[in-house]
């Protein structure tokens, strides 16, 4: 790892200048991604703003039709929160399943979102719910926040602060792990509301995207059954050591097949 | 960058880099040398502390972390108070044949005490899906899931006495 500076700021602003001052810094959340990315030296930056002493970013809170989580707030707050348990239970099971217990102590949910990693369940969960990501500047819907592999709307200065979840009336999240990372080879989120059905696949491609045909066809009966017969086209599809585009076409029938079943039972999928 | 923080219950204070890696700090400048370095990538689980209670993998761990936090390393962990013994997750792992190098051992059984702290009795399930992020190469994890679910259940019997 080569040397950095590093920057503990106490207020947003102050982070946002710093940030401003020096723009080949790297914000530091939980760092579960950049810290290894710093150790490959895939990355060097002159400084490191660590976000940990910023107050008002941890923890969930909810009104009636939403959830907003802190920017901080980990993975394993997250899968412990009895208000995620009892109002977005799949989101809770989603974030029961990354990495290990370990990871999920020092993970973040605003650091994977705004890493956007091809293969992260997060993504998968805030498109499927049609979340909002806010930032210090402005607040950004999820379908025009995720740009592809590892890019996202932030521009350079801006920090995310929360993430704010519409209250399904069901969701559900199914993941084929891969047995080695316990990042998805293939996941997908199914999340039903009033007026329509969302599903977002995360690890199939280069970014995370929305099935448009299953979405309608869920619309019209929210049923496994519905779905069994829609198979993307591989076009646009990762092929790599792990599994073929192909493959990875057939195991996103699988998990949304999965991932509804899920939502109508209510319980976590594995 | 000074840095402070409760080590194994001892106030430390320490002069570090930011870049400075927890395992390097206790390793080779504290001589902790319990927590082991394995895969050095936070798959393997070697290096598995607590920090503020929570297990997590100190090779993926700035120093700065520390500041102000409570550590807890291996070399910690001990039995009952006054006694001279194991721990009893440490007890089970003997008892069970839970380790063969032994080179994972003190990330197991740091992961495994704090899963059971945190669930009491264990299923076999429960302790299969929280060791998921710690890996041994010799035992096959057979015995160490046992010694997992024989080690949470003292853990349960010995606060269920006091």
């Amino acid at each position: 790892m080569k040397a950095f500076a590093y920057h503990q700021p106490g207020q947003i602003p102050e982070a946002a200048k710093l940030l401003a001052a020096e723009p080949d810094s790297k914000l530091v959340a939980g760092g579960m991604t950049l810290i290894p990315t710093l150790k490959q030296r895939l990355a060097s930056p002159p400084a490191l703003i660590d976000l940990s002493k910023l107050p008002g970013l941890k923890g969930c809170t909810d009104n009636d039709a939403t959830i907003t989580i802190g920017a901080m707030t980990t993975h394993a707050e997250v899968a412990k929160s009895s208000l995620v348990r009892a109002r977005i239970p799949a989101l809770a099971a989603l974030a029961s399943q990354i990495g290990d217990p370990s990871v999920r102590n020092r993970g973040t949910i605003c650091g994977s979102v705004a890493n956007n990693d091809p293969a992260a369940d997060y993504p998968a969960g805030v498109l499927g719910l049609a979340a909002t990501i806010i930032t210090n500047e402005r607040e950004i819907a999820a379908d025009n926040f995720f740009r592809g592999l590892f890019e996202t709307a932030l521009k350079p200065g801006e920090i995310i602060t929360a993430v704010r979840f519409p209250v399904p009336l069901l969701a559900g999240y199914a993941k084929f792990k891969a047995p080695a990372s316990r990042y998805a080879l293939v996941g997908v989120f199914v999340a039903k509301f009033r007026d329509g059905v969302r599903v977002a696949v995360t690890g199939a491609g280069p970014g995370v995207f929305r099935v448009p045909p299953m979405e309608h066809a869920l619309s019209q009966g929210f049923d496994p059954a519905s779905i069994a017969a829609i198979r993307i086209d591989t076009d646009n599809l990762t092929s790599d050591i792990h599994a073929e585009a192909d493959y990875r076409a057939h195991l996103v029938t699988v998990m949304a097949k999965r991932a509804v079943q899920a939502a109508l039972s209510e319980r976590p999928a594995s | 960058m000074q840095i402070s923080f409760t080590l194994n219950g001892r106030p430390t204070s320490v002069d570090v880099a930011p870049s400075m890696l927890v395992t390097e700090l206790l390793r080779e400048h504290l001589n902790l040398t319990g927590t082991h370095i394995g895969c050095d990538t936070s798959q393997c689980g070697a290096c598995v502390v607590h920090l503020n209670g929570a297990p997590v993998k100190s090779c993926t761990l700035l120093a700065p972390a520390l500041d102000g936090a409570t550590l807890l390393t291996i070399e910690g962990l001990q039995g009952a108070p006054g006694s001279n013994r194991l721990h009893p997750m440490q007890e089970a792992f003997r008892e069970n044949h839970g380790l063969q190098c032994g080179f994972c051992t003190p990330g197991m059984v740091m992961t495994a005490v704090a899963l059971a702290q945190d669930k009491g009795v264990l299923t076999e399930a429960e302790v299969r899906h929280g060791l998921e992020g710690n890996i041994c190469r010799c035992t096959g994890y057979q015995n160490i899931v046992v010694s997992v679910m024989a080690g949470a259940a003292a853990m349960h019997a010995a606060n269920a006495g006091e």
